[in-house]
């Protein structure tokens, strides 16, 4: 795992997507990835997992840049995020 | 897109986590399993043989991740990693040992080996999750509660001063001592990945939350409470001077990367040392033989 995405480009900021995955039932509801998420990406869901708790799920995920915060913060190894491959690029 | 159970691709942490025992024991909030994420990361970027890395834990909560890791573990009686890991080291120096274990196991009950580890500048990883607390037994005061908190064993609020374990190991003699929180995840993941690169005694302490009974006891809410404190009140100070480093409790926490240097190990001392006086009738321990 990467600690840093790659430097930006200085004319060409390149934003990647991540693809979340949700291991639900491996979840234990703690929020850490909800909360911590810079895009507001997670939200816990009202369902229940087979352990009684609630786990996030993805309600933007079309926001998500890949960052992995949620995948290193999570104590139960319950969520993780490939990269997509299309990367959009914005011209600054 | 998010895409949930069915057909999910392995989760990559899963390679060096021994699956037929996850889910672990850790209490939801509980900051252990975070730590753990950071140490397997760092792992991934470690570039050694994973067949040559050893990990050791004492007793505790923290004490259960040599059985999840699956790489060859060993989970000791309590306070005894260090001379476990001490032990392996030297019956077999090729191998990278990192003791993982808690700060009622190291500090307390294993205090005297976690300071002549230091001392004698042995050659292994050590890291000390602090929760504060002995957890799995029910909440006693440990050496690093912090004063006025509660515990099982001070229900008014604990009267000892504890320790600071990076100036406790500092003033011992290690080559590596950092401490941060559970949050700071990509910095303890780094710091973690220089110490398994260290050559000599690295310590890396991490504060995280135990929810189940520093947190309920002190009524301050969940684990996840407790990292929004470490947001709000941990300050990055590297090379900070290690008598600065007190823990006060629900005060700020320093943290950051406070001693990295070179020292010649156990083994260095030892070989230099009696080939002095032996001169070539002494064979040097572990030394790769060209
Ligand atoms: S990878 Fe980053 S942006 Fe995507 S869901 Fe996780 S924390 Fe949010
Ligand atoms: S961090 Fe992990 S355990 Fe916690 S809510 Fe998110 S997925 Fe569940
Ligand atoms: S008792 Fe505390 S340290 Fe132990 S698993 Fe529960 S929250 Fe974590």
């Amino acid at each position: 795992m990467q600690y840093w995405r790659k430097p930006l480009d200085a004319d060409k900021i390149q934003v990647p997507h991540g693809e979340i995955h949700i291991v639900r039932d491996r979840c234990k509801g703690c929020g850490f990835c909800v909360e911590y998420c810079p895009r507001d990406v997670l939200e816990l869901s009202k369902q229940f997992n087979i352990k009684g708790y609630h786990p996030p799920e993805a309600v933007l995920p079309e926001a998500c840049v890949h960052c992995q915060l949620c995948e290193m913060l999570c104590p139960e190894f319950a969520i993780f995020v490939t990269l997509r491959e299309e990367v959009e690029t914005i011209e600054s | 897109m998010s895409k949930q159970n069915n057909n999910l691709p392995e989760h990559p942490m899963e390679r060096l986590l021994r699956m037929d025992r996850i889910p672990h024991i850790w209490c939801s909030t509980c900051g252990i399993g975070t730590a753990v994420s950071c140490f397997i990361s760092a792992l991934e970027k470690f570039e050694y043989p994973m067949d040559k890395v050893a990990i050791v834990s004492g007793i505790g909560c923290t004490g259960r991740v040599a059985g999840y890791i699956k790489l060859d573990s060993f989970h000791s009686t309590h306070g005894r990693a260090i001379p476990f890991a001490t032990g392996l080291k030297l019956a077999n120096p090729e191998l990278k040992v990192i003791v993982i274990s808690g700060d009622g196991d190291l500090s307390a009950i294993g205090g005297n080996h976690l300071i002549h580890a230091a001392r004698r500048n042995m050659d292994i990883t050590v890291i000390c999750v602090n929760n504060f607390i002995y957890a799995m037994t029910g909440g006693q005061s440990a050496p690093t509660t912090p004063l006025t908190a509660n515990s099982s064993t001070a229900p008014y609020g604990n009267s000892d001063p504890p320790f600071n374990l990076p100036l406790l190991v500092g003033s011992c003699g290690a080559t590596y001592v950092a401490r941060w929180t559970a949050l700071h995840i990509r910095r303890l993941t780094k710091s973690m990945h220089e110490a398994l690169n260290k050559k000599g005694f690295s310590f890396i302490e991490v504060i995280a939350p135990c929810s189940t009974l520093y947190a309920r006891r002190n009524r301050l809410g969940t684990g996840l409470d407790l990292m929004k404190f470490y947001h709000d009140n941990s300050e990055i100070k590297h090379g900070a001077p290690l008598e600065e480093l007190d823990i006060n409790f629900q005060q700020k926490i320093i943290v950051g990367k406070f001693i990295d240097k070179e020292k010649p190990t156990f083994v260095d001392n030892w070989n230099n040392w009696l080939s002095q006086k032996l001169g070539s009738k002494f064979v040097p321990y572990g030394v790769a033989k060209a």
